[in-house]
């Protein structure tokens, strides 16, 4: 990084003409230009017009918007599915993320080692990611149908009974965390590799000269140094766990009795099934929130421990 | 080089308006894919007839996904100005599109005797649900019902008469027993029936409430009837049928596996669409039945599936081109031909008379159970702000399926769901 600082360096000054280093900060921008553009297009003036929206009640035909002042967010604060879908996201991230970044370095560590096979089982790792959600969804019903599904199937094996796992509301949503984890855990282990790679043998040989077992190299050298690419990761696995809507939609719809609709999926069913959508922008905005925060949190706690070099 | 790409340019477009001219009123339609089969062949074979016939026509099919994709790509496109001039939607979205002042009823686009006399050509039973206020929104196209399939095999392994399917709730639950087998550790190995639950439960779940003489909503929208005891009893029953009679699975069962799992002798019977026809004829591997669903007060099923809109913001030209097409699309020949080719119900009664489907009909009789269902068929559950209203009962239902709650507490809770949500419409 600091030797990419300074050869920039070199190039904007030296033996330039003070002209052009009016010019660098103009060049700078337009070389910006294109994608701030398509940030400006896709992502700022929609968030600013779901904010507005999110104070106005919904137009129909030939009614007009209203203006609705905070009545949406009280609407908001007494819609118990609202409650609900925040309880079961919150429910969701809460175990998809850290067990999915756990699995996916424990994956990561198995097979950075000289294993036989090492390509084979990568490969088989991360094959769940490269699958679309809806077909692996549609694959994961099947195997989660009573009796003649393949969980049930294996479950016969040791004497379990029938299990509707996807119709009973006390275990759908386990169901949707397990697809979850299995789709994410591979993706992570990506990371977790590269980052691996990353990191210079002698600090390893070092911490064996000074007679560090593997448990303390592991602890006290390589997770240290991949703190960067696990608060990559940890924020990244929790943005996803708030984004999910495919996979509610392909395999529980949000049922049984709400018991697996997640936040966005509210707002997709609240905004395209309900034609309700300045509504929809109310969710989404208080999502929009919540999520910013917990960004900003995770940075703000999770960098102190974050060494990059 | 750009010179010679300008005056191209110039030559085309100075062509397109010549076109533009003389021809052509272009119509775009909007069509959604519900069942297997080449539909979109279908739909491209039939387009590309009515242009023959009528050179001065261009119809533009547009295949937009599902029902719920195709309802969302027309609002929005009529949102941003350019709507289609005429789509296929569910028939439950005439509320909706009327709410959102996007459609026109077709008594004032009919001119003819003939397109007049098309307004009447339908079974009641479909235009239940395509006619409020006295005026016709939808045109019955690729209409459904709920029918029970029954494993003939498994009848007969049960002692029972393998021709006769339960012709009342009595009936369903007492054969039903017979047809619950479990193996010597108790373990049930195959279900009496299963009545799936998952998504829209509501909709079979009417067959049941209409079979115990109830009415979930008012012919205009803006009443529902959710708490009636007898729509609780039907709750109740669809509830007992796994806990206490314990002929169904319990819990929330899947639509989707629905047919795999009587394929599988899971089960050996299944409420399900007349839409599933062509696929249990080509998957199940025993001999199979097709019959009305069984009665408590009266038989019944909701009718379902989508029908013909034409929008409002078309010029007349193009609206009067559009009713052309849902004329030629509903004709007794073509409804035969497309119900034979999909497995919908033949719209009309007419079509049933054609020699075609006599012919289809003979060789195979199921296909006329769904269509001697519809003397007691009643219109699927329809209101203003359609999918909330019906959401709640979806989440009600699902309550009680899954023991949360008892019956007359969750459809309480709906009904004054639905009581708030329609009180801007009275």
């Amino acid at each position: 990084m600091a030797g990419a600082h300074r050869q920039s360096g070199s190039v904007a000054g030296g033996t330039a003409p003070p002209a052009h280093r009016l010019a660098a900060p103009m060049q700078n921008w337009l070389m910006l230009l294109p994608a701030l553009l398509f940030l400006v297009v896709f992502t700022i003036a929609p968030t600013i017009v779901t904010i507005i929206d999110s104070f106005w009640f919904t137009p129909h035909g030939a009614k007009a918007a209203t203006f609705a002042g905070m009545a949406q967010y009280e609407a908001l604060l007494a819609d118990p599915i609202f409650w609900q879908a925040l309880r079961n996201n919150l429910l969701y991230a809460a175990v998809t993320v850290p067990v999915s970044i756990i699995l996916a370095l424990a994956m990561a560590l198995w097979t950075n080692g000289r294993i036989k096979g090492r390509a084979f089982m990568r490969l088989a790792f991360f094959l769940p990611t490269m699958l679309p959600m809806i077909g692996a969804a549609n694959i994961w019903i099947y195997f989660y149908t009573a009796d003649y599904g393949l969980i049930d199937q294996i479950g016969h094996l040791f004497g379990a009974g029938s299990h509707n796992w996807l119709g009973n509301p006390h275990t759908a949503l386990g169901a949707l965390m397990v697809v979850a984890i299995w789709k994410e855990a591979g993706f992570f282990m990506v990371f977790y590799l590269a980052a691996l790679q990353q990191i210079p043998p002698s600090l390893i040989e070092a911490a064996q000269l000074e007679g560090a077992n593997a448990w303390q190299t592991f602890w006290r050298v390589t997770l240290p140094l991949l703190m960067p690419t696990t608060l990559f990761v940890g924020v990244n696995a929790l943005i996803n766990s708030f984004r999910v809507v495919d996979q509610v939609i392909s395999m529980t719809g949000g049922g049984p009795d709400n018991a697996t609709s997640l936040l966005i999926f509210y707002v997709y069913q609240t905004a395209f099934s309900f034609w309700d959508t300045y509504y929809g922008a109310t969710i989404s905005t208080v999502l929009l929130l919540g999520l910013g925060l917990l960004s900003f949190l995770q940075f703000a706690l999770f960098g102190r421990r974050v060494h990059y070099r | 080089m750009l010179k010679q790409l300008l005056r191209t340019a110039t030559i085309g477009a100075s062509f397109l308006a010549m076109q533009s001219c003389w021809a052509a009123t272009d119509i775009t339609f909007y069509y959604p894919i519900a069942v297997g089969g080449p539909i979109t062949k279908i739909l491209d074979g039939y387009v590309a007839e009515f242009e023959k016939a009528n050179p001065d026509i261009v119809v533009k099919p547009v295949y937009t996904g599902s029902y719920q994709d195709t309802t969302a790509k027309a609002l929005t496109a009529a949102k941003a100005g350019t709507p289609p001039t005429i789509a296929v939607l569910l028939s439950t979205d005439m509320f909706t599109m009327i709410d959102n002042d996007l459609v026109v009823p077709f008594d004032d686009l009919a001119k003819t005797a003939e397109q007049k006399a098309l307004l009447q050509a339908f079974y009641p039973a479909f235009m239940a649900n395509s006619m409020t206020g006295g005026k016709t929104w939808g045109i019955p196209f690729q209409r459904s019902t709920v029918v029970q399939y029954w494993n003939k095999d498994a009848f007969k392994a049960a002692g029972l008469d393998p021709d006769k399917a339960p012709a009342s709730w009595d009936e369903l639950v007492s054969m039903g027993q017979k047809l619950t087998l479990k193996d010597a550790s108790g373990k049930v190995t195959q279900w009496g029936v299963q009545i799936p639950s998952s998504g829209f439960p509501y909709w079979l779940f009417q067959s049941l409430a209409t079979e115990a003489g109830a009415t979930l909503a008012s012919p205009d929208g803006k009443k529902t009837f959710f708490d009636d005891p007898k729509v609780v009893e039907a709750a109740q029953f669809f509830r007992d049928l796994s806990v206490k009679d314990k002929v169904m699975p319990e819990g929330i069962t899947q639509w989707g596996t629905t047919p795999e799992d009587f394929f599988q002798k899971k089960i050996a019977m299944m409420w399900t669409t007349t839409g599933n026809l062509t696929n249990v004829k080509a998957h199940a591997g025993f001999n199979f039945g097709v019959a009305p669903l069984p009665a408590k007060m009266r038989g019944g099923s909701p009718t379902g599936g989508g029908n013909l809109y034409i929008f409002k913001k078309a010029t007349p030209e193009q609206q009067e081109a559009a009713f052309k097409f849902v004329q030629f699309l509903t004709t007794p020949e073509r409804a035969a031909d497309w119900g034979i080719a999909t497995g919908y119900v033949a719209t009309r009664p007419d079509a049933w008379e054609t020699p075609k489907m006599k012919a289809y009909v003979a060789s195979f009789p199921a296909a006329a159970v769904a269509r001697d269902q519809l003397k007691d068929s009643v219109a699927e559950l329809s209101t203003h702000d359609n999918e909330r209203v019906t959401q709640g009962l979806n989440d009600a239902l699902q309550a009680v399926l899954t023991g949360a709650k008892p019956a007359d507490v969750a459809l309480k809770q709906a009904q004054a769901n639905a009581v708030r949500l329609l009180k801007s419409y009275q």
